[in-house]
């Protein structure tokens, strides 16, 4: 596999690993036929349809300039792990790719253990291909809205007033639901 | 030849301990300057926007540890712009606790009677308020409908939000865009500035040096607008009094930092860290047993749903805050919002057959967000957080340009911790799970170790020099005029939310300032009013206080 150049558009082979490792975190349908990254494990998009790969490659984000040597480790993790396991590999993807979606799933539980030397690179990882999903980080939310993003669409995050901002006029039940304690203060303070 | 710019009073942070500080000191007539690391911004910059590089991300810190996450402000107000403005006084025992050494670890001086005159001038100041039901957003109401229903009591809590300006956002992570929230930008802060006190933001202060007349040299590095990673301008200060007050994440760190040029630091200073105790259960609920068994609806036809509408924690349940019971067994459970961005992936599913923070069972719990309720546990922890050596600057090696870091904390629970958080998580399980409410489980801390929002006690106050940083005075030993006002000075675990306490402490430090700084010649006075001019708790304090 080609890899390590400085440029995603050239790199083919780092976009689909990291969009294979999205996947794990949050698996989603695959998105043409022949999708090699996304395993297809789940019903609607996932992290990979998110936009994990453009909020990784964000300079701000901190990991932009680790994707290479993450890519390249990862799909080491997989030849190995396959290895050890006598797992056939097609070679016409990075080696993480090839995996099925539970050894995929299996690796990534393993390299983000508590005890495992990697984890934190892992672990932050994972954090941004979530964060493309549960808050769309890469994006304006009012574009994320506006472009109806998968992540905020099924967790059902409401969108904004037309300016932008949240208002919530019913927001309560409106009436006192529980005894309070016996011993509170004159202030509303525990005593 | 250059000359190094002086003032009387140098205040290293602008959260509730330097804001305060600032305050009294300056219209006390000393000339102050605040050097804050974070940002200034104001209501009109707040965005609800998720965005890397939007508001929540330029003033708000995320720092891994080794065992132990800490979520911090970093701007102009600290704690009191990202916090969620709970405000509750803390319980009599908690001042009476022993801790890790085996005797009481607060100074004699201090409990809950000598402090509450203090709590009141914070009150006053901000103002903190008591809620009522009938505008305690749904997410609080199901939890306390959820509390009556296991024979629990629950309450509204206490809290620093003008109810009638708060929309119910839910972004109080990014600043209040609506300044419905009382943060310092509203009182101490301009107080301070009406009396002639500077502000300087992106200031980040990494090491103290003494001069030869007594006095203290600040040295300091100004940080990128943008990325934080960058820093520019190196320069320093000098001040006959230094308040450090950066937060228990970076007071010590700083005073580590400056060891080399000040001398030896009181054994205490980066050592007892208290992570507060805080541990965090994530439900979610059958939406049809939320109607059946509590009996609850809302417009549209809904039982709850209703996860993301509200302000933070508004209701707690204070059943375990029981003076009677032991050490490491009190803790206090309040309704959370925790907003996506950091706030999904370490909630566990809780039932799942597979991995239980990531994979296909996460998604489908993700697929029921707004039935979620998360609730916030404080307990007593064992005061085991260690800071490891200083980065080479700030208090963590930035990761992401704005937020996300890595710092020198190790916390490695101890057996009375664990059993604080899992009485706690039993008494979780037993109130949300009942009759088939909910199913819940803890957050794991496998990922970033334990997490807090509320780090305390890195450089504490006491009366034994060999477990407490600083005297009753907060001031730091053996380093005269170096003073403390911050998280990091309160003793160890409140069981519940501190920032009240910390600022009550600020307050009732700020007389012996005021002396030392006339001492050192600062021409000062001490008696300011609040920063709105009320003068009723300033007028009730009892002689002895």
């Amino acid at each position: 596999m080609k890899l390590g150049s400085d440029s995603p558009e050239a790199d083919p082979a780092r976009t689909i690993t990291i969009e294979a490792f999205a996947d794990t975190i949050i698996p989603g349908e695959k998105r043409w036929p022949g999708d090699r990254a996304v395993a297809g494990a789940a019903p609607g998009p996932g992290a990979a349809a998110a936009g994990a790969v453009e909020l990784l490659e964000q300079p701000g984000g901190g990991l932009a300039g680790a994707l290479d040597s993450l890519t390249w480790a990862l799909n080491d993790h997989a030849r190995e792990y396959a290895a050890e396991r006598g797992l056939a590999l097609d070679d016409e993807v990075p080696e993480f790719v090839a995996l099925p979606f539970e050894h995929r799933t299996a690796l990534v539980q393993i390299l983000t253990a508590p005890d495992h030397p990697e984890k934190a690179m892992w672990v932050g990882l994972a954090l941004f291909s979530n964060m493309a999903f549960d808050s769309a980080a890469h994006m304006s939310t009012a574009d994320a809205f506006a472009t109806g993003h998968p992540g905020l669409r099924l967790m059902g995050y409401f969108p904004p007033d037309s300016d932008g901002y949240y208002r919530f006029s019913h927001f309560s039940y409106g009436r006192q639901l529980a005894p309070i304690h016996p011993n509170t203060t004159a202030t509303g303070s525990p005593a | 030849m250059t000359t190094t710019e002086s003032t009387d009073v140098l205040v290293i942070g602008s959260g509730f301990g330097g804001a305060i500080a600032a305050y009294h000191l300056a219209a006390g007539g000393a000339r102050v300057v605040v050097l804050e690391r974070g940002p200034w911004l104001n209501a009109e910059e707040f965005d609800h926007d998720f965005l890397l590089g939007s508001s929540y991300t330029r003033i708000f810190d995320f720092v891994v540890g080794d065992g132990m996450s800490v979520l911090s402000g970093n701007c102009v107000g600290g704690g009191s712009m990202v916090y969620f403005a709970t405000m509750p006084r803390a319980p009599r025992f908690a001042f009476e606790r022993h801790g890790s050494i085996g005797r009481r670890m607060w100074p004699a001086s201090i409990n809950r009677d000598t402090l509450d005159p203090w709590y009141d001038r914070v009150a006053e100041a901000l103002p903190v308020t008591q809620q009522t039901w009938d505008k305690v957003p749904y997410a609080g109401g199901l939890f306390a409908a959820a509390c009556a229903h296991a024979g629990r009591t629950a309450n509204p809590a206490p809290s620093a939000v003008d109810v009638d300006m708060c929309t119910n956002c839910n972004w109080m992570m990014a600043g209040c865009r609506f300044d419905a929230k009382r943060s310092l930008l509203l009182n101490y802060l301009p107080a301070a500035l009406a009396h002639g006190a500077e502000i300087r933001p992106m200031h980040e202060v990494q090491r103290l040096s003494r001069n030869d007349d007594g006095g203290y040299r600040v040295h300091y590095r100004v940080v990128d607008d943008e990325d934080y990673r960058i820093l520019h301008d190196a320069d320093a200060i000098d001040a006959k009094i230094v308040i450090l007050a950066a937060g228990a994440g970076a007071t010590p760190v700083i005073l580590r930092r400056s060891e080399p040029e000040l001398g030896t630091m009181p054994h205490a200073v980066g050592r007892y860290f208290s992570g507060n105790g805080e541990r965090l259960n994530t439900a979610v609920f059958d939406e049809d047993r939320v109607r059946d068994v509590l009996g609850l609806s809302r417009e549209g036809g809904l039982a709850y749903g209703a996860y993301q509408i509200g302000r933070g924690p508004t209701v707690a349940s204070w059943d375990r805050l029981d003076g009677s019971l032991p050490e490491h067994e009190r803790f206090s459970l309040e309704q959370l919002y925790f907003p996506p961005g950091l706030g999904t992936i370490l909630a566990q599913v809780p039932d799942a057959t597979g991995p239980t923070w990531f994979g296909v069972e996460k998604k489908e719990m993700l697929s029921r967000w707004q039935s979620w309720l998360t609730i916030f546990t404080m307990s007593e922890d064992d005061n085991e957080g260690v800071f490891g050596p200083p980065p080479e600057t700030g208090n963590a090696n930035r990761l992401s340009q704005q937020m996300l870091g890595n710092g020198p904390l190790r916390y490695e629970p101890t057996a009375n911790t664990w059993r604080g958080w899992s009485l706690s998580d039993a008494a979780v399980k037993d109130i949300l799970e009942r009759d088939g409410l909910a199913r819940v489980r803890p957050w794991t801390n496998d990922l970033v170790g334990a997490y807090t929002v509320h780090p305390l006690a890195s450089c504490r106050i006491g009366d034994d020099p060999a477990t407490s940083a600083l005297d009753d005075r907060h001031e730091l030993r053996d380093h005269p005029g170096i003073f403390v006002t911050d998280g990091s000075a309160v003793p160890g675990a409140l069981t519940v939310n501190p920032a009240l306490t910390i600022a009550a402490l600020a307050e009732r430090a700020m007389p012996g300032i005021v002396e030392a700084a006339r001492l050192r010649g600062v021409d000062v006075t001490y008696g300011a009013p609040a920063p709105d001019g009320a003068v009723t708790a300033r007028d009730a304090m009892p002689s002895s206080a």
